[in-house]
């Protein structure tokens, strides 16, 4: 409305103030979170030798415990995010050769912004400037399964040690599925208007030479629009949970959930693909039938397949892929799913 | 007159960026001619890779996610 903000520089020193503050009051939660939660418990006349105790104290311990994860890898994500925009990851793999350009581009993806709703401008502007087809399914693989909610609900219901698993899976997945597609010299069943399309330069990179107030800011907008919009499924999943937690008879999943159940981790597979909710959702659900005898890698599959193979986005791809090369993106990565899926748990 | 396009599918962001952009150039008083362009052959013609982006006189002033509400009131801002 006044012409003379247009460029309002943003300045730094509310940040050297805010950000260490916002850092202590983070640590001082997250290092109380059963106390409060006990605190609260008491406060509510409940105690945890019920069911309905035991629950609400799930639900109470939980739910902060995951949203301060959440707002905290989203938000140094955010500002990871302003380093590599997507004309810059593409620079980076115009070119590349399969195998190191497959690593490199499921690494890419998880730190270059990405929705899954820019999945097919995002390949067309891959495709078209010399990004090899293997390795651009490598990024789009990678991209939306190794994503910060993903790994921060993970870190928080699972511990470090299975979100780095999932990580690490995550990549090996995209890469190997990557690389078979490349091998596979799919290239014609591209539909004919996208490999006519060949562009050099894109538009402008946007972003590349933001200062750190700006990308700061960037992170704090990320946090308003990723937590802005996953909070509710967080605390509906995480309710799931609780509930799960606290009603559901021990072992009960064991029966077809179970790890001496061979059919289970296709089952699981087959039933993420029609679901597409985030994995805000998904997860704590799937802990809290961990802790009644699902076995992890059933789980994790399950995880996966609804994440990285889910039906609405095929049918985007189908606008720029023709079937059979749909049929064999969904054929590897399910089938690299089910490899995770048993490894988890057979050698676990 | 200026005559602005939104580029998107159809997802939730590029919906938000329509009516943000409609609401901050009613604010200001500036008559806009709003598109919306959501066939990805179109959107592909402007050679941006990320959605929802935003075309003012056919150029390319913004690509990927809801632009900022101060980066639409400068492209509406009177120019000096």
């Amino acid at each position: 409305m006044n012409p003379t903000v247009t460029t309002e520089p943003q300045r730094l020193a509310p940040w050297l103030v805010g950000l260490p503050i916002a850092a202590a009051l983070w640590v001082l939660s997250y290092t109380h979170l059963t106390e409060l939660a006990d605190l609260a418990i008491a406060g509510l006349g409940l105690t945890r030798t019920t069911q309905f105790g035991e629950a609400v104290h799930f639900f109470l311990y939980d739910t902060p415990k995951v949203l301060l994860l959440l707002t905290g890898i989203v938000f140094l994500m955010g500002v990871i995010q302003t380093f590599f925009a997507p004309e810059r990851t593409r620079a980076l793999l115009a070119g590349r050769r399969l195998g190191v350009g497959n690593a490199l581009a499921a690494s890419l993806g998880i730190v270059t912004p990405f929705c899954s709703c820019s999945a097919v401008p995002l390949f067309i502007g891959f495709v078209s400037a010399g990004v090899p087809l293997g390795v651009t399914f490598s990024f789009l693989i990678a991209a939306p399964m190794v994503n910060e909610v993903a790994l921060a609900l993970l870190l928080g219901l699972f511990g470090w040690k299975v979100a780095l698993l999932y990580l690490g899976l995550g990549l090996l997945v995209a890469i190997v599925a990557g690389l078979v597609i490349g091998e596979l010299k799919m290239e014609r069943h591209l539909e004919d208007w996208v490999r006519a399309i060949h562009l050099g330069e894109a538009t402008a990179a946007s972003g590349s030479d933001q200062r750190w107030p700006e990308r700061l800011h960037a992170g704090l907008r990320h946090v308003r629009e990723i937590v802005g919009r996953v909070w509710p499924y967080v605390l509906v999943g995480i309710g799931l949970g609780a509930l799960i937690h606290g009603y559901v008879p021990e072992d009960f999943m064991a029966a077809f959930m179970g790890r001496d159940v061979w059919w289970a981790v296709p089952t699981a597979v087959v039933l993420g693909v029609p679901m597409y909710t985030n994995a805000a959702g998904i997860i704590p659900i799937v802990e809290a039938l961990i802790g009644k005898g699902a076995a992890l890698g059933t789980t994790l599959a399950f995880m996966m397949s609804v994440i990285a193979l889910s039906a609405p986005e095929m049918l985007i791809l189908r606008k720029v892929l023709k079937w059979p090369l749909i049929a064999t993106f969904v054929a590897v990565v399910a089938t690299g799913i089910l490899l995770v899926g048993y490894v988890f748990n057979f050698v676990l | 007159m200026k005559h602005v396009k939104i580029l998107g599918t159809g997802c939730r962001n590029c919906q938000t960026t329509l009516s943000l952009v409609e609401e901050v150039a009613r604010a200001q008083g500036v008559e806009i001619e709003l598109e919306k362009v959501d066939q990805i052959q179109d959107i592909m013609q402007y050679r941006l890779m990320a959605t929802p982006g935003v075309v003012i006189d056919e150029e390319v002033v913004h690509a990927g996610g809801v632009p900022d509400r101060k980066k639409i009131e400068r492209w509406f801002a009177p120019s000096a």
